[in-house]
């Protein structure tokens, strides 16, 4: 979607702050999310202690983008597509910051793990799962800026994939405990770190369809189907 | 581009159908097809020159006192063609009020300028009559209590916003059914400015209102429909809540998101 300049061009760089702001915190809570997945791969639990402490700035920044998201509708009185920008880039810029508070879950989780020895054989699934999240963001941050409602509905249609995956290794986990009472100490941290994965998803998800409402003005009206069956997995 | 959807429910007050108007066999609106429903507000906006206000003066013939103007197509008020030949253009102007951007009431006091109506057109000669139409119209017009024990007194005495209320209450005093706006808030301050939209969502229940503005907060703030105008075309007409949320075509969007003047 190309739009047309405005009239007052301090409107404009209004904007272009805001969608500058957005791309900071997308790239901030993209790095967290890869960083907690990655320092649990590489057992590098210093490079977790970073993370939790990170997250405070993806809380500032926000906060900042609050503000800036009040500034406009007080100042420019923003209309149509305008309008469903400001208020697209304040949920978005709310639903990173939950991604950002379970990056910093998954990290505190990560750091309970590499204090034991690790028998799970489902680390592989898990990073692939974070791979998968991970392109996810990144298609939806860059939609975002183009104002691109298909590539926002092929994230959506990608989010079935986690949500298979994460019923895999929910599936695997509960089986290596019930084999190995000993993994009991992990296997619950592991079980959440794959559903906060599986959750990022979700939200980015949210975050597509926000871009689709941006787009045409009204939310996607298809009943996504849901992947994730684990929460009627039970132990056989 | 129109949107029909719920508007077919009820029946038009006003039917312009292929309305064309020409200064000097130069065209400045080029066929307006447009239906504008009862105990609604309609607001026309559009930029300069767009021919909101030369459609808005189709509506009372205010066109025919215009040197050159020629007006072709069709508009009716319920069931009367406004620009059939034997209409009498004074009576029609008693049914279409018409309020303009600069209040203008007549040098004379506050009661002559809204008794001046009924007078002219004979609606009683009875001096209780004309009072109790005189405070009817001023109470309508949300005026009654600032200059009940002042009627005597110069209209042009009043504040503006005072004048323009006052300039209300003259066209509600003929008892129209379509009351025109001409931008009636563009000389007037903020506060005056909300007292007189807040009038116009009062006024509504008991007229059809067609409200030409430049200010699209204040088509947002008191239409319910709104048609925007380009080049003496109508581009959309709808919900306002739509026009001004989701707009469908692009000129429409550029125009209310800032983006041409």
């Amino acid at each position: 979607m190309v739009e047309k300049k405005h009239i007052v061009t301090a409107f404009d760089e209004d904007l272009t702050t805001l969608n500058d702001m957005m791309a900071r915190m997308g790239a901030l809570a993209e790095t967290q999310l890869f960083a907690s997945t990655e320092a649990l791969i590489a057992r590098n639990p210093s490079d977790l202690d970073d993370i939790i402490k990170r997250d405070k700035e993806l809380d500032d920044l926000e906060a900042v983008l609050n503000e800036k998201v009040i500034e406009i509708i007080a100042l420019r009185a923003p209309r149509a597509v305008d309008l469903r920008r400001v208020i697209v880039a304040l949920k978005v810029a709310s639903t990173l910051e939950r991604i950002g508070d379970l990056a910093k879950n998954i990290a505190k989780r990560n750091k309970v793990i590499l204090d034991t020895t690790l028998k799970t054989q489902t680390l592989p699934s898990i990073r692939t799962m974070t791979s998968m999240v991970l392109k996810m963001l990144n298609q939806a941050l860059d939609a975002y800026i183009d104002v691109d409602a298909l590539t926002a509905l092929n994230v959506m249609e990608a989010d079935i994939e986690v949500d298979k995956l994460n019923t895999v290794v929910f599936q695997s986990l509960i089986e290596e405990m019930s084999y190995d009472p000993g993994q009991l100490k992990i296997g619950p941290h592991l079980l959440f770190v794959a559903k906060n994965i599986e959750r990022i998803g979700d939200h980015i998800t949210a975050i597509a369809e926000q871009i689709y409402f941006l787009h045409h003005g009204e939310m996607p009206d298809q009943d996504r189907p849901k992947a994730d069956r684990s929460s009627s997995i039970a132990l056989s | 581009m129109k949107r029909d959807g719920d508007m077919m429910l009820s029946t038009p007050k006003i039917k312009s159908s292929g309305i064309i108007v020409e200064y000097d066999g130069k065209r400045a609106l080029h066929g307006i097809d447009l239906d504008i429903y009862p105990n609604e507000v309609t607001a026309l906006i559009g930029p300069s020159g767009c021919g909101k206000s030369t459609f808005l003066r189709c509506i009372n013939r205010m066109n025919d006192v215009i040197d050159n103007c020629k007006v072709s197509g069709r508009l009716m008020i319920d069931d009367t063609d406004v620009y059939d030949p034997e209409i009498d253009v004074v009576e029609l102007r008693a049914r279409v009020g018409m309020v303009f951007q600069k209040p203008n009431p007549f040098p004379k006091s506050i009661y002559d300028n809204v008794a001046y109506g009924p007078r002219i057109h004979g609606l009683t000669e009875n001096k209780d009559d004309m009072d109790r139409i005189v405070k009817k119209s001023l109470k309508r017009a949300g005026l009654w209590d600032e200059v009940s024990e002042r009627l005597d007194d110069k209209a042009l005495g009043l504040s503006g916003g005072q004048q323009q209320r006052l300039c209300i209450a003259r066209a509600i005093a003929v008892n129209p059914d379509i009351l025109l706006m001409d931008e009636p808030c563009s000389a007037l301050d903020p506060i005056a400015t909300s007292i007189i939209e807040e009038l116009i969502n009062e006024l509504r229940e008991r007229f059809t209102i067609v409200i030409v503005t430049h200010s699209m907060q204040q088509a947002a703030r008191v239409s319910q429909k709104t048609g925007y105008f380009h080049l003496g075309n109508i581009i959309e007409y709808g919900e306002t809540n739509d026009i001004f949320t989701r707009p469908q075509n692009e000129q429409t969007e550029a125009y209310i998101s800032g983006r041409i003047g």
